[in-house]
Order: structure tokens, then C-alpha cells, then sequence
């Protein structure tokens, strides 16, 4: 296995070197980057022009200067390692390390939040094979995949930001808007459930006067603008949680695993409470991590305990619980921040934001720098995820079709399992498998469409980096951008690969 | 008779009496065309070529001596009309006057002018001209490279599917973005024939991977020992016996791979990295009126419903053809069909 993972390390290094060395050809002929220096008519402009000859070493043949640039990032001329300099003379390696940690985070979210999302969609659109729900969301799929990403980030900054602000100003929904995002409501959600045209119409009323009686209440009390959950909402939701949790991974009718996950949910209230003088000021983002950590312990501690015979099955349930729940009361501590930044003096009142990744000018605490990252966030994730989720739902969906015919399902369904076993356990698992080698493919297109987006957003990530660097053909700055990208990109490939032959023992890495 | 039919099925007697006596091609067509999504959009690409290519006429040569052929539209891409109403509204009216209209019109300028007068309607057209060239262009480039790749590398093996899939490794690695915009910045002024023809020699990788893999499986069948022992050539072999059979895979990627093409050529126009001024192309005309959303909002719809409807159309004839092409498909068992051979039992 070490073996092989070195094998492939070699052989990805190598691939490494052939593609930025044709990458650093093809800018390098591209352009004349010194085309404004000898335009200009400063003074200093032949010492400015010379200077920059000497620090590029642009009297340096391409395919030699690309050895250079290579010795300087390894560090081998026994300096310190450098990508080299831009037209500007600033070090690159100091511009790419602020640029980073940006575009990470538009990439990682937008993963993490398309894989979700389009997996569940997508199942469920395979287990309503051929319904009014499958035709729309195939529908819908593809049209997300028609989509260019910066017209719909241009849309997403008019409707999603501009208007949504506007309308922030006095957030009453008018009667006719509820009853339309209601009826979508509950249209979709009864698509979720499905069944005869009976069941149909029960569930599409029954959801219509919830969503009707929801929005009512958040226009009435202009909620949007001072957002909370607070105890007793918490707490329901987290029975619901605990419920559904439960439905999905041993079923209702395993009461002890049930009630385990129902104890874990009432116990919400008090830890929200224990919290609350907990999330100060001084509350940062490793002791969230610890109380992520902390609560995912707890939870599978209290399944494992008190699992009886479906031990694991009940730790995993009540991991899952534990940590939505605790989600919830974290949510709210957020909610109760944004009337604080709502009212905060670099707003003016439009929280949505339209440009940039952040406002450093807002001085707060974990909570208010974590809701100002959130409404930066929110437009350029939504814009990014468009084609990933579309990708993913089409591909799980085939995933799971494939996976439903097969011999071991017509099995497992004929020795009698309920069918949430056969689906969530023997189907739902083994259609994961191809997806993984989509995983790395889609992450390397998002660090493509991230490009675009960074670029419609003004964020200062990569993205911006490469566009502006690639315009004035400053080598050294596209250089560095193409080498973080691929390296990313090669490594969830060699993640990827290594998590298939893991997940699937007919694939044999050793050959 | 009737025994007979019991016994097979109802949904086996359905599939064999679609395809008794026919061919594959047949078969294929037959799935194609009874795909209403994708005859629809079939319809809806070719009216829309034959739209543009019509109405914006054709333009060729280079900048030094250009050979322009005119089209039916009254303005040119390059005109500069007279500014028509206030600032340039579109002249496209659908609504009768009863309803909220003007009564339907087309007028000068239907899609209105932009921020310097020009036909805003020429100008699209010119731009949707431009990104199909640049999508059949990138996919008949790719389909050729990435098959014959894909037929050499699988088929023969050894060190030259070795050096084959290690150079597609390597392009593969780059993201498609960054490769098209470090080619477009250098090949862009060229026009978008070069411009469609480089992307095109770096877009076939993958196809080439799927290829590569149907060979590996497929020269290994007994057909081809069969081939080989009665003393077929290899290049017999490759496009007589196995290229055949893989032809569904290569047609069903190259439709995915156009839809690709057209969201890449757009995005590096939008980038500044693929076709530049004097020319156009639905990518820069977004660029250049996306600032201006609230005041002209129609310089940003058009391109951008253009570019939607085009990428959707190929998509859907993609998934026609997907579905055409696979042998698992099975034909939805209408109501209709139901009826149909119930009546057919009760005859026998």
C-alpha cells in the first residue's frame, strides 16, 4: 500500500513538473509584460524597465528561466524558497499566502454544501423514479448546467443582494409572494413524499397552510431583521431531528435507538442554556471545534452505552442527533449577532453583500466576523454550487438506479428486509463508491469556477490573482496559481483513488 | 401463440416487438427520436442556427481584407444607427395594445441598442454566431483527436498507451479554465476559428480516457480474435470491428463536451481572454453590460438567454442520446402500449 501511494506520489510529481512547465512556456510567449514600462513617460521608466529585466530575468530564455523559477521554489539555490517576484517587485509567495486561505474557504464550502445536497436530491429522485419530482428536478439539472456561472452571479447580485436589501427596509412579504412560496413548498415537499394522487393532494394542503402559517409569522414579526430560534423552537426542532435521524438509520420501529435519540434531543434546552454564558467574547473558533468534537462524543457515547444489541447503530444515531441539535443552538447564537451587525455602522442597513470577502473594518467577536463571513459568503458559494449540484444529483441518481439492480438488492429485498434497510444499507452505500472519482473531478472544476466567481465578487483570492496576472502576463503570479490549483487538484485525485480502492475490494491497488 | 406470450412477459414481448428486424442504427434512431425533451431541443438548435446564420450573415477573410456576406437583419454588427427612444429600448413588443402593449412589432431595433447605439439585435447574433462556431468547431476537434488517442492508446497499449494517458494526465491536471485562458490570451486576436481549433487540442483528453477504456474491454472479445484469425489488419480491426461498438460512448461525450464548450469560450470572453473587440461574442457582451443591469437591463438578458437556451438544448439532445444508445433502456411501459396489446392478446 506505502508502496503504491509512493508510486503514485512519483508519478504525480512528474505530471506536476510537465504541466507547469508548458503552462510557463505558453504564458511566457503569450505577451510582452513589460509592454507599459516601455510606454511610459516617467523619468525613472528605462531604470524601472532594467530593474524589472534583472529581477524577472526576462533576458532569460522561457524553457531556462522556468529551471530558475523551479530552483527558487524548491529552494535549492540555498536561499529560502520563492516563487519569485511580481511585475511590481513585490514577493509573490507573501501576495498567494493571503490569497489562499480566501479561495479555500468559497471552494471548501461549496464542496462540502454540493456534495450534501445534490447526494440527497439526487437519491431521492432515483427512489421516485419516473415521478412529477424526477422529471422537474432532471429538469432543473440540466438547466443548471446550461448556466453560465457570471450571468447568473450578475442575477444573483441584482435579486439575491440589491433587491433582497432593499426589501430588508420594511420586510413585510406581500400576500401574494406567501402564497406562491408556499404552493412551491409544498409542491416540492410532496414530490419528497410521494404516493398516490390522494396522498398527493393531503400533503400538498397540509404543507401549503404550514409554510403559509411559517411565512406569515416571519413577516409579522419581521423576523428577518431580528432572526432567533430560542429554546422552545430549538427543542422541537430537535425532536424532529431526532425522529428523522432515526426513521433514516434503524427505523421508528426500534424503540430503544428511538428513544436513545428523543432523550438526546430534550436534553437541547439545557445544554442551551449551559451555553449561553459559554458563547462570549472570548469564544473563538478552536473551542467551537472542541465543542463540535465534544458533542459528537457525547452523542456516541450515549448510543453506544445504552445501544443494547444495535450498539453502532445506535452511537452513529446518536452522534448525528447530538451534533444537529447542538448545530441549532449554535445558529441562534448567531441569529442573536445579526441585529448587532444589521446595525453596525459599515452595513448601512444592506447586509447582504455584493463585493469582497469580508469587511475588516467590522471589529466583533467570533460571532460577528462569523455572520459578516456568512453574508459574503452566501452569493458566491450559491453561484458556485449551481453546476456542482446539478453534477452531483445527476450523478447520484444514475448511481443509485445502477445500484438498485443488482443481483445482492433483489437479495437482500427477498429475505425479507424492510425496504429502509435494503435502501439506506445496501444501496445507498455502495452507490457512494463511483461518486468519489466525481468528487476530485468537481473540485477541480470548482477551483475553475471560482475564477469567474472571485472575479464577479472582487473577492482577493486566487482567482482575482490569476485574472490580473494572466492580463499583464506577470508570469510568476499566474505561475503560482497554476501551481497551488493543480496541486490540489492532483492531490483529491490520489484521495480520491485511494478512497475508491478502500471503499471497493475488487479494486486491487498493489497490481 | 398465446402460451407463448404469457410465458416471456408482458415487458419482453414490448421490447422484442420494437425491435424485431431492425439494425442497430435503427434501434438507436428509433430511442432518438421518441425522446420528446431532446427532439425538442433538436428542433429548437437548428431553427436557432439557421436563425443566426441567416439573419447576421457571414463573415470571413481577416481584418486586412474581410468577405462579408450580408444576412436578411437590416443592420450589420458593426453599424452605428441612430439612437432610437430614450436610451435604446427594445422595439420588441409581443403584447397586443389591449393587454399593456404596442402591438406586436419587431421595429428597428428589437433587442434595443446599446450604451453607443449599436443594433443590440446584431450584435447577439453576431455573439450566438460565434459560440456555436466555436462549440461544433471544439467538438468535431476533440472527437477526432480524442478517439483516435483513446483507439491508438487502448488498442496497441504498451509504452504508447503509456505516453498517450501520462500527456493526458498532464493536461487533465490543469483546470480546463486556467489552460483556455493562458491559450486565449495568445490565440484571441487570431479570431474565433483559431481560437475554437487550440481549445480544441486540449478538450479531448477525457473523451480519449473513455475511449481508451471501451477499447481495453471490447479487444479482448472474441470478435476481434475472430477478426484477427481471418486475417484482418489492424486498422480493419480498430474501425471495422471495435470502433463500432464504442461509437455510442464517443457521440454521447462529444454532446456533453459542445455544452462545455460553449460555458468555456463564454466565460473567457467574459474574462477578456477569448474573442476581442472589433469582433463580439455573447461572453464579452455580458462583460461589457453587466454594470449597467439596473438602467439596461435588456444588454444583459438576451446574450445570456442565448447562451442558456443553446447549452440546454445540447444537454437534453445528450441525454437523448445517452438513453438512445444504451441497451439497458427500457421503454416506459405506457398506458397506451397497455392497450395495445391487450387488444393484440384478445385477437389471438
Amino acid at each position: 500500500m506505502i508502496q503504491y501511494i509512493l508510486r503514485r506520489v512519483g508519478a504525480l510529481l512528474l505530471v506536476l513538473l510537465g504541466s507547469t512547465f508548458l503552462i510557463y512556456n505558453l504564458t511566457a510567449i503569450s505577451g510582452d509584460p513589460l509592454e507599459d514600462l516601455r510606454l511610459s513617460t516617467e523619468p525613472n521608466a528605462a531604470f524601472l524597465l532594467e530593474k524589472a529585466i534583472q529581477d524577472l530575468q526576462l533576458d532569460v530564455p522561457p524553457p531556462v528561466r522556468y529551471f530558475n523559477w523551479l530552483i527558487g521554489i524548491l529552494g535549492l539555490g540555498g536561499a529560502a524558497p520563492t516563487m519569485g517576484l511580481t511585475l511590481e517587485g513585490s514577493e509573490v509567495l507573501d501576495i498567494i499566502g493571503l490569497a489562499i486561505p480566501i479561495s479555500i474557504r468559497l471552494v471548501i464550502i461549496a464542496t462540502i454544501l454540493s456534495i450534501v445536497i445534490g447526494i440527497s436530491i439526487g437519491i431521492i429522485s432515483a427512489l421516485r423514479q419516473y415521478s412529477r419530482f424526477d422529471y422537474s428536478i432532471t429538469f432543473i439539472a440540466f438547466l443548471f448546467f446550461s448556466l453560465p456561472i457570471f450571468w447568473v452571479a450578475v442575477l444573483l447580485k441584482q435579486f439575491a443582494a440589491i433587491e433582497f436589501n432593499n426589501f430588508l427596509y420594511d420586510p413585510v412579504i406581500s400576500t401574494n409572494w406567501m402564497i406562491g412560496f408556499a404552493f412551491i413548498g409544498a409542491f416540492i415537499f410532496a414530490g419528497i413524499v410521494g404516493g398516490g394522487r390522494k396522498r398527493f393532494l393531503i400533503t400538498i394542503a397540509a404543507a401549503f397552510a404550514l409554510n403559509f402559517a411559517t411565512l406569515s409569522y416571519i413577516s409579522a414579526t419581521g423576523w428577518l431583521i431580528t432572526p432567533s430560534l430560542g429554546p422552545l423552537l430549538i427543542t422541537v426542532m430537535a425532536l424532529g431531528i431526532a425522529f428523522g435521524i432515526t426513521h433514516l438509520s434503524t427505523g421508528i420501529a426500534n424503540r430503544r435507538v428511538l428513544f436513545i435519540s428523543l432523550g438526546l434531543a430534550a436534553l437541547t434546552p439545557v445544554f442551551y442554556f449551559v451555553l449561553q454564558p459559554m458563547f462570549n467574547e472570548a469564544f473563538d473558533g478552536s473551542m467551537m471545534l472542541l465543542l463540535a468534537l465534544g458533542t459528537i462524543a457525547v452523542g456516541y457515547i450515549a448510543g453506544y452505552l445504552f445501544g443494547g444489541d444495535d450498539r453502532s447503530a445506535a452511537g452513529r444515531t446518536g452522534m448525528i442527533v447530538a451534533f444537529l441539535s447542538a448545530g441549532l443552538i449554535t445558529l441562534d447564537r448567531f441569529m442573536q449577532s445579526w441585529d448587532e451587525y444589521y446595525n453596525n455602522e459599515w452595513i448601512f442597513g444592506r447586509p447582504i453583500a455584493t463585493v469582497g470577502d469580508s469587511i475588516p473594518e467590522i471589529e466583533g467577536d467570533y460571532w460577528m466576523t462569523g455572520v459578516d463571513a456568512f453574508t459574503h459568503l452566501l452569493l458566491p458559494t450559491a453561484a458556485l454550487m449551481l453546476i456542482s449540484v446539478a453534477g452531483y444529483v445527476r450523478y447520484s441518481r444514475a448511481s443509485l438506479l445502477e445500484v438498485l439492480n443488482q443481483d445482492y438488492i433483489r437479495t437482500a429485498r427477498a429475505k425479507g428486509l424492510t425496504e429502509r434497510t435494503v435502501i439506506m444499507r445496501h444501496a445507498f452505500r455502495n452507490s457512494l463508491i463511483p461518486l468519489t472519482t466525481i468528487m476530485a473531478f468537481d473540485f477541480s472544476g470548482l477551483l475553475g469556477g471560482a475564477i469567474i466567481t472571485e472575479q464577479v465578487f472582487a473577492w482577493r483570492g486566487m482567482g482575482t490573482l490569476f485574472n490580473t496576472g494572466l492580463a499583464k502576463f506577470d508570469l510568476n503570479l499566474v505561475m503560482s496559481v497554476v501551481l497551488i490549483t493543480s496541486i490540489s487538484a492532483l492531490v483529491f485525485n490520489l484521495i480520491a483513488d485511494l478512497v475508491y480502492s478502500a471503499l471497493d475490494p475488487r479494486i486491487r491497488v498493489t497490481k | 401463440m398465446n402460451l407463448d406470450n404469457e410465458a416471456k412477459g408482458s415487458e419482453d414481448s414490448f421490447e422484442q416487438k420494437e425491435t424485431a428486424g431492425l439494425s442497430q442504427g435503427q434501434i438507436v434512431l428509433r430511442r432518438f427520436v421518441r425522446h420528446r425533451a431532446a427532439m425538442i431541443s433538436l428542433f429548437v438548435l437548428v431553427f436557432i442556427i439557421l436563425f443566426v446564420f441567416t439573419a447576421g450573415g457571414l463573415a470571413l477573410g481577416n481584418t486586412a481584407n474581410p468577405i462579408r456576406i450580408m444576412g436578411w437583419w437590416q443592420w450589420d454588427f458593426t453599424d452605428l444607427p441612430p439612437l432610437q427612444g430614450v436610451m435604446g429600448e427594445p422595439t420588441l413588443d409581443v403584447l397586443p395594445e389591449f393587454i399593456d402593449g404596442t402591438g406586436m412589432q419587431i421595429g428597428q431595433h428589437p433587442f434595443g441598442q446599446d450604451s453607443i447605439g449599436q443594433d443590440y439585435f446584431s450584435l447577439v447574433i453576431r455573439g450566438a454566431q460565434q459560440s456555436i462556431t466555436v462549440m461544433f468547431i471544439i467538438g468535431v476537434v476533440a472527437a477526432f483527436l480524442g478517439t483516435v488517442m483513446g483507439a491508438i492508446s487502448g488498442f496497441f497499449g504498451k509504452w504508447i498507451d503509456q505516453l498517450i494517458m501520462r500527456f493526458v494526465d498532464l493536461i487533465i491536471t490543469i483546470p480546463t479554465l486556467i489552460i483556455g485562458a493562458v491559450i486565449g490570451i495568445q490565440i484571441g486576436n487570431l479570431g474565433v476559428f483559431f481560437l475554437a481549433l487550440f481549445l480544441g487540442l486540449v478538450s479531448w483528453t477525457g473523451l480519449s480516457r473513455l475511449v481508451r477504456g471501451e477499447f481495453l474491454t471490447l479487444r479482448e472479445r472474441e470478435f476481434v480474435d475472430a477478426a484477427r484469425v481471418a486475417g484482418a489488419s489492424n486498422l480493419r480491426i480498430i474501425f471495422k470491428h471495435i470502433l463500432p461498438n464504442a461509437i455510442g460512448v464517443v457521440i454521447v461525450s462529444v454532446t456533453l463536451l459542445m455544452s462545455g464548450a460553449i460555458l468555456l469560450e463564454t466565460a473567457l470572453s467574459y474574462l477578456g481572454f477569448g474573442v476581442v473587440a472589433p469582433d463580439t461574442s455573447l461572453g464579452a457582451l455580458i462583460s461589457a453590460n453587466q454594470d449597467a443591469f439596473t438602467v439596461y437591463p435588456w444588454l444583459f438578458w438576451w446574450p445570456g438567454l442565448f447562451i442558456v437556451t443553446i447549452a440546454l438544448c445540447i444537454n437534453f439532445i445528450g441525454d437523448g442520446l445517452r438513453d438512445a444508445f444504451d441497451p439497458r433502456q427500457k421503454r416506459r411501459i405506457s398506458r397506451k402500449d397497455r392497450s395495445e396489446a391487450r387488444a393484440l392478446k384478445k385477437q389471438s
